[in-house]
């Protein structure tokens, strides 16, 4: 899947200009490189940890130049492949950093993009370069003495006064060259590139085999919590109800005879039982999946949630038909609860809406024009939503400086039904 | 009365007719899928149309798609839908046309049978007639330009909605038929509705109420 992955249709300009800025770029790693390596050697007087902590995420920064432009011309994304890094003092950073098997192949990098990203970068513009060159040579030894830009292949000279044109065919050549090779090169180098500064495959799905366990078990107990309180509200409600609905109509069958008075009453009271009855059930499907989401999908669901809401709230959704039901459903109760949070804690009195599915992904903005500092404990409605969104993948990233406004996104992965 | 009726549960549907049958209505024709109730609307124009939220062949909106749609084709046709569950969004595109003789009822409303009877005649007669829980929902939430509403007014404007008359409203309220008219008054100025001959002012109030 990794190494089969369509390469994008990159334009040979962009290319060129991509040359010419790599031919600095990949220059400016050597500079990298010799502080990295004498910040290494101080590291004897302590003096070189702040240096090389430092210079280590100057690295990983430069390297992430590469991972967006390798990512953009493989069409895919070329993922970090850093260990998250302790929030302790230096040392443990060190350490850390030390440890991380990154940190070395990101080193690597630096000196093999030196090489070759600069070798490759350099032959492509001097190709295009001297196409360039002999295209417009007949025009300019008119302006030069004769015999300067004389040229002898084998047998054949050309020269100003005989057959000018004859400099087309390195022209040509050149721009043949060019024309074959430079995004040969370029792809090669970019998938080069993915491989040694991406996240190794033998990782990846170790990490993904951790995160899979750790969402499997959430989502178990969840599951687990939402059938309790199911089975719960039946039992306590609607059941209840219904022994007592029955027991008022047998009553009311054995008075009818003899006090239709009381029959009457009876009948009332089971009338109005069943009205409970029906409405503890509405709220307890509402609480399962609400019923405007089967029937509208998430684009209705959205917009009945936000006429419900007290806060004056836009609704921008553009969404294929139908998406998964669970991922809708997800979806939705995400919405309602940040919606809720808003309008209860915010302090704001508009909000927006907006979701769009992008390259096979669900993205969600709810964002308010409240005081902000949204804080995120482990009791909260906001990580119950993230606990949620995990069973499929799903994120969700919360940005709320003090003051506001505060803008929640959910990403969800699926693919349209 | 002519009724046309769209419920897709045989034990509701058999219910309602005999219910309705009772009453004296006429149900001229009981249909259980959205495109022959949509059909059937057409054909025979009945002076009341009882219909179901949720239908075949989708299972999802298709009784309030049909009535929407029956309603562009006869301007004015009224509907009285009934539902499991009250959404305010529905309740919103069904009066979107502005057209009278609508109304939105939970199910669970049939069980009284005197006021079921009495809302599919006001529908009838161009009235409205929205749950009570529609109505508390809104109540609990926009508050503008309801916020310019006395707790009494907004009282009167709930049961308004539910299409309740004046004489009903004041009865409910213990209050002289003269107050609920003077309340009224003061409703339709605070929510812009000038007086005219041509429109029925209760039926925009109640508009603008669920457009709040």
């Amino acid at each position: 899947m990794m190494t089969t992955a369509a390469t994008r249709r990159v334009g040979r300009l962009p290319l060129l200009g991509w040359s010419f800025i790599f031919t600095v770029y990949s220059l400016l790693g050597i500079a990298l490189i010799i502080l990295m390596t004498v910040s290494s050697l101080l590291l004897v007087l302590t003096v070189g940890l702040p240096l090389v902590v430092g210079f280590a995420y100057s690295i990983r920064g430069y390297n992430d130049v590469y991972r967006l432009w390798a990512g953009h011309i493989l069409d895919r994304t070329v993922i970090r492949p850093y260990r998250p890094t302790p929030k302790g003092n230096l040392v443990s950073r060190l350490r850390a950093i030390g440890a991380d098997p990154a940190t070395y192949r990101d080193y690597a990098w630096l000196w093999v993009n030196v090489v070759l990203g600069f070798a490759i970068s350099i032959v492509s513009l001097a190709l295009f370069a001297g196409a360039i060159f002999y295209f417009i040579k007949p025009g300019l030894v008119q302006f030069v003495p004769d015999g300067v830009f004389d040229m002898y292949i084998g047998p054949v000279t050309i020269s100003r006064t005989e057959n000018t044109m004859l400099y087309w065919v390195p022209a040509l050549i050149s721009f043949g060259l060019w024309w074959w090779l430079s995004p040969k090169m370029m792809v090669g180098y970019a998938r080069l590139a993915a491989v040694m500064l991406g996240i190794s495959e033998r990782a990846r799905l170790s990490q993904r085999v951790d995160a899979l366990a750790s969402s499997r078990a959430e989502t178990v107990g969840t599951q687990a919590a939402e059938l309790r309180r199911i089975e719960r509200d039946l039992h306590d409600g609607a059941q209840a109800r219904l022994v007592a609905l029955g027991m008022s109509l047998g009553m009311a069958e054995e008075m009818l005879s003899n006090n239709p008075a009381v029959a009457q009453e009876l009948l009332t009271e089971a009338r109005q039982s069943t009205s409970l009855a029906l409405s503890e059930l509405r709220d307890l499907v509402r609480g399962i999946h609400p019923p405007v989401l089967s029937d509208r999908g998430l684009t209705g669901g959205i917009q009945a949630l936000a006429i419900g809401s007290p806060l004056q709230v836009q609704v921008d959704v553009s969404l294929p038909e139908r998406l998964p039901a669970p991922v809708e459903s997800a979806a939705y109760f995400a919405v309602a609860e940040v919606l809720t949070n808003a309008a209860k804690h915010s302090g704001a009195t508009e909000a927006w809406v907006r979701a769009r599915h992008v390259r096979g992904s669900l993205s969600v903005l709810v964002g308010d024009d409240g005081r902000g500092g949204v804080v995120q404990d482990t009791a909260g409605g906001l990580h119950g939503i993230e606990r949620r969104l995990s069973a499929f993948d799903g994120t969700m990233h919360i940005s709320s400086p003090a003051g506001g406004p505060t803008i929640i996104s959910i990403e969800l992965p699926c693919v349209p039904e | 009365m002519r009724v046309v009726l769209g419920e897709d549960l045989v034990l509701l549907r058999e219910g309602l007719i005999r219910l309705l049958t009772a009453y004296d209505f006429e149900v001229v024709e009981a249909v259980d899928n959205g495109p022959s109730l949509l059909r059937a609307l057409v054909t025979h124009r009945p002076d009341v149309a009882v219909v179901d939220v949720r239908m075949p062949p989708t299972f999802t909106d298709e009784g309030l798609r049909a009535a929407i749609e029956a309603r562009r084709q006869l301007p004015g046709l009224p509907v009285l839908v009934l539902s499991q569950y009250v959404e305010q969004l529905y309740a919103r595109e069904l009066m979107s046309d502005r057209n009278g003789g609508v109304g939105y009822l939970l199910k669970d409303r049939v069980s009284q049978v005197g006021q079921f009877v009495e809302a599919i005649r006001r529908v009838a007669g161009g009235g409205t007639a929205m749950d009570p829980e529609v109505i508390s929902q809104l109540l609990a939430t926009k508050p503008e330009p309801l916020g310019r509403l006395t707790p009494r007014e907004r009282e009167v404007l709930g049961l308004m909605a539910e299409g309740r008359s004046n004489v009903a409203i004041a009865s409910r309220l213990f209050i002289s038929e003269n107050a609920v008219g003077k309340h009224t008054n003061n409703i339709f100025s605070k929510l812009g509705l000038p007086p005219s001959e041509d429109d029925n002012r209760r039926v925009r109030a109640v508009i603008a109420y669920l457009d709040a």
